[in-house]
């Protein structure tokens, strides 16, 4: 589904990403993980279109979306939470999902559409209360259900499970599995929180200093001595 | 065209640029730090005008003595008014605040149409009409004094930021509203501080602009315009240039008059302000945020 | 209390005015619903898309002078000269949006920039001959009391009506926008406009649209006021503190409500006018003290009612924005 293919993004003579390369296959979950500076959220700005990479293209379903505008790349299908949540504040829950269908129902369609995506995530009862009113954890659903509405294929979440209670964390997970597996949903997530990455990913790919330094089976990966570097440190003789 | 003739109109053009540049360095100051939209700074000057006129035909006091105790009582008010009024509106959104400053310059302009009536009025000092002459180049007194004294009022100030303690915490909230709260700094007393100095800094070149300019009520939105158009045209966050900016319009100004037609002159400075805004919004010396 | 039994009421009370008021009170209503159907049309760019505009009497400016010029100098009347009045704003309209939005511009910036157009253009008029430059272009005022509605002139319930209509047409087709996708995309721009695009919204494309409707409606109430008033003068009709009173309404019922500028209007010109009277009464003649006034009730409820008069209002009458 989704293809990046040597990406490279330099801030000011800073390389936050220097020739990553991964894809995330049709239907399937892919976390993507590192030490914090890794260049996670970078890559998903490339591929959101917040910014184009220097060099690299990212590929979607063989298209190339590198450097289009990040409302061009939602209209192709790909959707996306933001690490800090950005709500519409002003404007109720369910309007605030109704913008994000708004892009490919009418109105009155669309204003279903939303009230099926808040109940699939369980916001149904604060549908009419004013998104400024939530709580962090249903802030993030907000995000999310806002992100669904837009009838995405590939769904980009970024650190979703920050700040989340582990019940709460379990949620979330049981959520996104059961969209993977009833719509056939392809998602891919940066996460730091290790407990939803070992839950939901496929495959995880590991980011460190803005290269892939792995990718593979979550099992692998956790046990790859050059991940476990990157988070640890290297070993000292004292 | 005499070549002397622009030469003067080029000097003086200069020279009231430098007020110019006073007048708009107590704007960056204020918009700079406590980020507010000061839409009454056109007419705190012109109230400085009128108080340097009370001034003078109460006391036969000198405009540039009486910019001291007018300085002194500006520096009063900006801090009670910050204080007291502007503060709650920092976290208030942008139109909130306009419309604050626009209803306070309302409440100027009208006041000082009740106290001193329509009419224009000025001072006459003794010194009025002397100049310095070199040659077929005039340099009037009136203007040069004013000119050094914007540069003294200027200096003094850069000084305080540069080197005091206070100065210095003053540029940190500017830099860093909820760092500055972090290290303990009194951000309101600060704030209102600036508020202070940007006052008395238009108070200062009130009491100049007063020897060039007749003073009438309606004088003060066209200079809020102005010194909106020199801190932004200089570069925001530039106490430089402030001073750049204001010497540069007062150039224009003095240019436009003379080469195409008085009443033309402040369209340049609104062109000015539309290409920069559109080609190099940090303006000239400014930090590119 | 549903919204559309006050639209009713309010719209038969505005249908009756003018069979009981006096030439006086006639004027006025005719003002208030002036103010209220230009601060509307600002409403929507603001309200809306967010943007605010420091400088909208440009386009009552350009649009009173399109129709009043091409009437005055080829006898061409106000239905073909709002035309022109339109066309002429959504240009400048469409420049400004154009240059702001891909310059980036936005804030405090933004407003300075449309100050700085509709000052150029003050001064520019100033000079332009062709329009009488600065000692002003006159309409020839007709007789008062025949309706020659080719050339908008008549009685002065003529005017009132047609402001009526305009005004009412506005709130109408706002109040569709509001509901409508456009409704929607314009208030998520407002509120987060990185969010936005997120979510599929051409932010840009949709700013724009809110500055050409907004200036259109706009360029409309600029050629009322000509053929109302009969006599422009660029040093009055650009000036900043007509820019200022076009916003005073909305920001004083309530920015991005449909029913704020109205009630904004109503209550400022009805506190203005009775303010005066007040001052007349007491023999307080002095120029300046109403405008004093006039300020401390601005800042007043610009300090307390932060989000304008209309949403607690509507909050008490158990009704939606």
């Amino acid at each position: 589904m989704l293809a990046v293919e040597s990406v490279s993004k330099s801030f000011r003579g800073l390389q936050a990403v220097s020739a990553a390369s991964f894809a995330v296959p049709q239907g399937s979950i892919v976390a993507l993980i590192g030490p914090n500076g890794a260049g996670k959220t970078t890559c998903f700005n490339m591929i959101a279109g917040a910014f184009p990479p220097d060099s690299g293209r990212v590929l979607l379903e063989g298209r190339e979306i590198q450097g289009r505008r990040a409302d061009q790349v939602c209209a192709a299908g790909i959707g996306r939470t933001f690490q800090i949540v950005k709500p519409f504040a002003g404007l109720s829950v369910l309007d605030n999902v109704m913008v994000g269908a708004l892009l490919r129902e009418t109105v009155p369609a669309a204003r279903r559409f939303a009230f099926s995506i808040l109940e699939k995530l369980k916001l149904e009862a604060k549908a009419q209360s004013p998104a400024a009113s939530l709580t962090l954890p249903d802030r993030k659903r907000l995000e999310v259900a806002r992100a669904l509405a837009t009838r995405p294929r590939l769904l980009l979440l970024d650190e979703v499970m920050a700040g989340l209670r582990p019940t709460e964390c379990d949620e979330m997970v049981a959520v996104f599995r059961e969209l993977n597996r009833a719509d056939g949903l392809t998602i891919l997530l940066i996460e730091h929180v290790m407990r939803a990455v070992m839950a939901l990913a496929q495959r995880v790919v590991v980011l460190h200093h803005g290269e892939v330094i792995a990718s593979g089976a979550p099992a692998e990966v956790v046990r790859n001595p050059a991940v476990l570097e990157c988070y640890l440190g290297e070993e000292t003789e004292l | 065209m005499p070549l002397d003739l622009v030469v003067n109109v080029t000097i003086a053009g200069v020279l009231t640029g430098l007020v110019y540049g006073l007048m708009a360095l107590g704007l960056s100051v204020i918009f700079g730090v406590v980020r507010v939209v000061n839409f009454a700074h056109g007419e705190m000057m012109t109230i400085a005008m009128y108080a340097a006129v009370a001034l003078f035909s109460a006391f036969n006091l000198d405009p540039f003595l009486a910019a001291i105790p007018i300085a002194a009582c500006f520096f009063l008010l900006g801090y009670l008014l910050q204080m007291g009024l502007i503060n709650p509106f920092i976290t208030r959104p942008e139109h909130s605040q306009f419309m604050l400053m626009v209803a306070v310059a309302i409440i100027m302009v009208n006041g000082l149409l009740m106290a001193f009536g329509p009419d224009a009025r000025n001072v006459q000092i003794s010194y009025q009409l002397e100049s310095w002459e070199f040659g077929k180049v005039l340099l009037d007194k009136p203007r040069v004094y004013a000119a050094a004294m914007a540069l003294l009022t200027s200096g003094l100030l850069f000084a305080f930021f540069k080197f005091t303690l206070t100065g210095k915490a003053i540029r940190a909230c500017a830099d860093n509203h909820l760092g500055a709260r972090v290290v303990g700094l009194n951000v309101k007393h600060l704030y209102a501080l600036t508020f202070g100095l940007g006052s008395a800094c238009v108070a200062v070149a009130g009491s100049m602009m007063i020897l060039f300019l007749d003073v009438t009520p309606t004088l003060g939105p066209a200079y809020t315009l102005l010194a909106f158009i020199i801190v932004i045209v200089g570069g925001l966050g530039s106490m430089t240039g402030a001073l750049l900016g204001g010497v540069l319009i007062g150039l224009s100004e003095a240019l436009a008059g003379l080469f195409i037609q008085p009443s033309a002159k402040s369209m340049f400075g609104y062109a000015l302000l539309i290409l920069v805004l559109l080609f190099r919004p940090q303006g000239l010396l400014g930090k590119k945020q | 209390m549903r919204q559309e039994t006050l639209l009713l009421v309010l719209l038969l009370v505005l249908l009756a005015f003018p069979t009981f008021a006096n030439p006086y009170l006639l004027s006025v209503g005719t003002l208030i619903l002036y103010l209220a159907y230009t601060g509307q049309a600002w409403n929507v760019m603001m309200g809306f898309a967010g943007q605010l505009s420091l400088g909208h009497s440009l386009y009552v400016g350009v649009g009173a002078y399109a129709a009043a010029a091409i009437f005055f100098h080829f006898g061409i009347g106000p239905w073909a000269g709002v035309w022109l009045a339109i066309a002429l704003c959504v240009a400048i309209g469409a420049a400004i949006g154009f240059l702001a939005f891909r310059f980036g511009i936005s804030g405090v910036y933004f407003a300075l920039l449309t100050i700085a157009f509709a000052e150029f253009t003050r001064i520019g008029f100033d000079h332009l001959q062709w329009t009488g430059g600065s000692g002003g272009l006159f309409l020839k005022v007709a007789q008062r009391d025949q309706i020659d509605l080719a050339n908008f002139r008549g009685p002065p319930e003529m005017y009132y009506y047609a402001i009526l209509l305009l005004t009412a047409a506005a709130f109408l087709s706002c109040r569709f926008l509001l509901r409508s996708k456009a409704g929607y995309y314009w208030q998520a721009i407002r509120e987060n406009e990185e969010a936005a695009q997120a979510l599929g919204i051409n932010t840009f494309r949709w700013k724009m649209l809110a500055v050409v409707i907004s200036s259109a409606m706009t360029a409309v109430s600029g050629v009322f006021f000509a053929f109302y008033y009969n006599n422009l003068f660029p040093e009055q009709i650009f000036h900043i503190s007509r820019s200022i009173e076009i916003i005073l309404g909305p920001i004083i019922g309530g920015v991005g409500t449909l029913f704020g500028p109205i009630l904004g209007a109503a209550v400022l010109t009805v506190l203005s006018d009775s303010i005066t009277e007040i001052l007349a009464y007491y023999g307080w003649e002095i120029p300046g003290i109403k405008q004093v006034f006039y300020g401390v009730v601005l800042l007043l409820v610009i300090m307390f009612l932060p989000h304008g008069i209309w949403p607690p209002l509507a909050r008490k009458l158990g009704l939606a924005r």
